[in-house]
């Protein structure tokens, strides 16, 4: 019988998530994705004003903060046809945007670093030759030996203490580990950056939204009006504020980001032949220039790529009752007509049922239901959302920044396209994606500020903001890229209430189980593509093709609803 | 750091001045909003000890508080991970996983019984274990083990601290809070969807420094931090007083800062510090950012109404004349302002707490 390897909790992600592998020898045969938490947001959104679902769409998660918030008001206002002001895209364009480039930089240096950095081995760093690959790499300004120094210093009674905190137990000392010292020490350095780096580019949420986490948003606009005579809204100061953070994003992204994904990188260039999954990507395409209704407009263009063809993008309708669909043949809900089918999140509908093992348990029983997150499937395939999918999406599609920036980094790391579709290729997408939206940035201010110039300080379209000017019957879907994929929310409103709603997030396509016909979803698929493990005890290797997604998992897991009651069939206009 | 060794003289061995160390001193005792006097207490309370044992529990939650800690500017979280605790086990952070990190808490526990932190992060699930398990344990199995062992438990955010939005009606999976399930220890309550970050850290920091829980309100919030309204403290006050109030989003009233109530701000019901201590840094809070306080650190507020509807005010003669002043306007604002001026003080004194359902049913 084979050796079963479980990683539960995987940690340094968003949320509660087990793998468990099934070993043929030291490699992965078979691999199981299983969300092991349930709250049921979407239930508890039923009855309430639409206006107010934002705040609880957007509590599903807090680290995505605000990117289920802004895919709920874009639902109603799609279900109510309620146009929104100019100003008020470009300022949900920055607040997305500044989540892409906060998330994405804390994810490579808080979430995913550890896999590839080890920790203690920066203390063996030698702090000038530490200073000299810095400077080799980038003109970031701090990199003298004596802040590296510091730094080593910092470390080492720390390490001394005999407390290691949240740094106890790392899979330290690991072969699987690359880096020499001095990288490490360079990467750890960086590490404590980031972290004072970001709370100061998260300001950028708080200007607009007021506060961050979890800023807020309005149906019809944004709460933050525009006025160079008031102390108390967007300003000349606070605009200059927002300046300041674009080019504090900018800086970061370009000296520290980009330039330690590469050097990093170019250790573990065998991870660009392992992890690569489905070869099959989905993108709803996302920050419109000129509203949701014009997908002409978007930078980020929606579609599917399938088994690797970059040269046809299908497109995609989310309308299409045969398109999207979730199934629960691995999951702890019910269909009631019976597991096996496959249903549009117009019609769908979810019935609680756990039927995995008492807890404590030690194992789940894969054969049957294991797993709290549904399994999304387009036109029946599996896909994989997120940062590679985007990225493959604007080379394909002819952006000219994606492109360079694809090849520049393919020759730097001196790697083959192939190594696009890996782990690697995933964790670098990631990053290029990052600076594609930090530089976008500059160009959403720069709008912005044009159009105060111009005389329009308009932030919210009061037009439809009554509920008593809707019809007694609407209903519409609210699509965006979050920072870990495509993402949309689906809506209906009756006698200004909400009737349903429906979620399929991110991290549902990616973590989400077998479907009925035995497919695997993208972790799954990735994580039997190429994995041995050097030490099933210390399983490095699932960990970082698992984090390479970047999970999110209180995002994936779908609706509960334990009274069994039909969901009403949705419809978009 | 030895064993032995006192942070303190960590501190001075890595080079921090004795001058340094003091200024952050007198940085916290400003952010708990302690006298001076207080400073060198502080200084010799966190000379003297050993970082203590954090361990963090996640349970039904969405990351938000943990990300909240993140944003804290003083302490920061490199501050308190490296030099005043030890954040033995945290799902979001440590680089230990699966059975690593489980032995890693397992550790923490037996090395620290009776002395650890234990904060909470998220509601428990109770009508199925297989609700929310972590490593294969049930959310309830592992914070009853965890909090026979802990000094105090600290509930941060509003899920651990009171339900939350799992428990928001009709609570599909029978979310609780943790004093819900835990009775026989110290809990304080660090409510708020997130919590301010340097509530969060301000909250640990009085525990490190003083070794005892501030002093609490009767929902166990810190005084310090939840003893005034939002609304009493909210520089929009003034234009409440005088009947000022911003009619709709983007209007002149809107434009010119004045009172958000009408818009369903739930400031004068809602006790927390974002009108003072504000977020990220003092850069905003939400009411200057232009959007309606959602009351998010007070008990079953996602079950208050509607976000935007208009809340009367918290003393208890008046809510009819409130609820009137929403639809006469300026005037009724006006003769509201001066009413509650009378009776502002009686309700401080008593820190009564009148819910949004409460108000509901006066109407």
């Amino acid at each position: 019988m084979s050796e079963r390897v479980v990683v539960d909790p995987i940690t340094r992600i968003e949320g509660h998530l087990r793998i468990e592998a099934k070993m043929d020898g030291d490699r992965i045969a078979e691999a199981y994705s299983a969300g092991t938490m349930v709250r049921g947001i979407e239930v508890i959104l039923r009855g309430r004003d639409p206006r107010d679902a934002w705040a609880f769409a957007q509590r599903i998660c807090g680290v995505c903060t605000l990117v289920h918030g802004l895919a709920s008001i874009r639902s109603v206002e799609n279900a109510l046809n309620y146009p929104i002001p100019p100003n008020a895209q470009l300022i949900r364009n920055l607040m997305n945007g500044a989540q892409y480039v906060h998330d994405h930089v804390m994810h490579f240096y808080h979430l995913h670093a550890l896999d590839w950095v080890d920790v203690v081995s920066a203390l063996k760093a030698d702090p000038k030759a530490t200073s000299e690959l810095a400077q080799s790499i980038s003109s970031y300004s701090k990199s003298s030996p004596g802040y590296f120094s510091d730094i080593q210093k910092k470390v080492k009674t720390f390490v001394e203490s005999g407390q290691l905190g949240i740094f106890a137990n790392g899979y330290w000392g690991h072969p699987a580990y690359k880096l020499p010292p001095e990288a490490n020490l360079m990467a750890v350095a960086h590490y404590l950056e980031a972290l004072s780096w970001q709370r100061d580019v998260a300001k950028l949420h708080a200007i607009f939204g007021g506060k961050n986490p979890h800023p807020n948003f309005l149906v019809g606009g944004v709460a933050c009006p525009i006025d160079l005579n008031s102390d108390s809204a967007i300003n000349a100061k606070r605009l200059a504020q927002v300046q300041e953070i674009i080019n504090k994003m900018q800086m970061f992204v370009d000296q520290v980001y980009i330039p330690d994904l590469l050097a990093i990188a170019g250790f573990y260039k065998d991870w660009g032949a392992r992890g690569e999954g489905l070869g099959n990507f989905l993108t709803f395409g996302d920050f419109p220039e000129k509203g949701m209704d014009d997908p002409s407009s978007f930078l980020i263009p929606a579609g599917a790529i399938l088994n690797r063809d970059l040269s046809t993008i299908h497109d995609v309708d989310m309308n299409a009752a045969d398109e999207i669909q979730e199934y629960v043949s691995h999951s702890w809900y019910d269909y009631d007509a019976g597991k096996g089918q496959g249903l549009h999140p117009y019609d769908g509908e979810t019935n609680l049922n756990y039927s995995g093992p008492t807890p404590p348990y030690e194992q789940l029983d894969v054969e049957q239901s294991y797993s709290w997150l549904k399994s999304p499937r387009w036109k029946g395939n599996a896909m994989e959302v997120g940062p590679l999918a985007r990225v493959l999406m604007l080379y394909a599609s002819g952006n000219e920044q994606a492109k360079e920036l694809v090849n520049y980094t393919l020759s730097t790391l001196d790697v083959p396209v192939d190594a696009l579709f890996s782990t690697l290729g995933r964790t670098a997408a990631r990053g290029l994606e990052t600076k594609i939206i930090g530089d976008m940035m500059q160009t959403w201010h720069d709008n912005l500020v044009a159009n105060i110039k111009a005389g329009d300080t308009k932030t919210f379209n009061e037009q439809l903001w009554d509920p008593s000017t809707w019809p007694s019957e609407a209903r519409g879907v609210g699509f965006m890229e979050a920072p870990r994929g495509g993402l949309a929310h689906w809506i209906v409103i009756e006698n200004g209430t909400i009737k349903n709603y429906q979620a399929v997030v991110p991290s549902t396509w990616n973590a989400g189980p077998r479907d009925q016909n035995g497919q695997p979803g993208a972790y799954e698929a990735a994580l039997q593509d190429n994995h041995t493990l050097h030490d099933p005890k210390q399983p490095i290797e699932i960990l970082r093709t698992i984090h390479s997604f970047d999970p999110c998992i209180a995002c994936a897991v779908h609706v509960t609803d334990p009274d069994g009651e039909e969901l009403i069939k949705v419809k978009v206009r | 750091m030895s064993k032995d060794e006192t942070l303190g003289e960590a501190l001075r061995r890595q080079g921090v001045t004795r001058r340094g160390f003091l200024k952050f001193c007198a940085a916290t005792a400003s952010m708990m909003a302690l006298p001076p006097s207080m400073v060198p207490v502080i200084a010799a309370a966190l000379e003297s000890a050993r970082r203590p044992s954090v361990i963090w529990l996640s349970f039904q939650e969405c990351t938000g508080c943990t990300e909240s800690l993140t944003r804290s500017h003083s302490p920061t979280v490199e501050g308190l991970i490296f030099d005043s605790i030890s954040l033995d086990y945290h799902h979001t952070l440590q680089a230990a996983s699966g059975s690593a990190a489980e032995a890693a808490r397992e550790t923490a526990m037996e090395e620290n019984h009776g002395k650890y932190i234990l904060v909470v992060d998220g509601s428990i699930p109770t009508d199925n274990p297989g609700y929310s398990t972590i490593a294969g344990i049930s959310n309830r199995d592992m914070l009853e083990e965890a909090a026979k062992g802990a000094a105090a438990i600290v509930s941060v955010g509003t899920c651990a601290a009171f339900g939350g939005i799992p428990a928001a009606k009709p609570n599909p999976t029978g979310a609780v809070s943790v004093s819900d399930l835990v009775h026989d220890k110290p809990i304080i309550n660090v409510p708020g969807c997130p919590p301010i970050p340097v509530v969060i850290t301000g909250v640990l920091a009085h525990y490190l420094t003083f070794g005892t829980i501030p002093e609490l309100d009767d929902l166990k919030r810190p005084k310090a931090y939840y003893g005034k309204s939002i609304h009493d403290r909210c520089y929009r006050r003034p234009f409440y007083d005088k009947g000022l109030f911003a009619e709709t989003f983007d209007d002149e009233g809107a434009r010119k800062g004045w009172c958000l109530y009408k818009l369903g701000c739930k400031g004068p019901t809602t006790y927390n510090a974002c009108a003072t201590v504000k977020w990220n840094e003092g850069t905003s809070f939400p009411i200057e950012s232009g959007h309606p306080c959602l009351g998010c650190s007070e008990p079953g507020f996602w079950d208050g109404g509607s976000f935007y509807s208009a809340i009367s005010t918290p003393t208890e003669d008046i809510p009819k004349a409130a609820v009137y002043a929403v639809g006469a306007g300026a005037a009724a604002g006006v003769a509201l302002g001066a009413m509650n001026r009378a009776k502002k003080q009686k309700s401080v004194d008593a820190h009564e707490k009148v819910t949004i359902d409460d108000l509901d049913k006066e109407k």
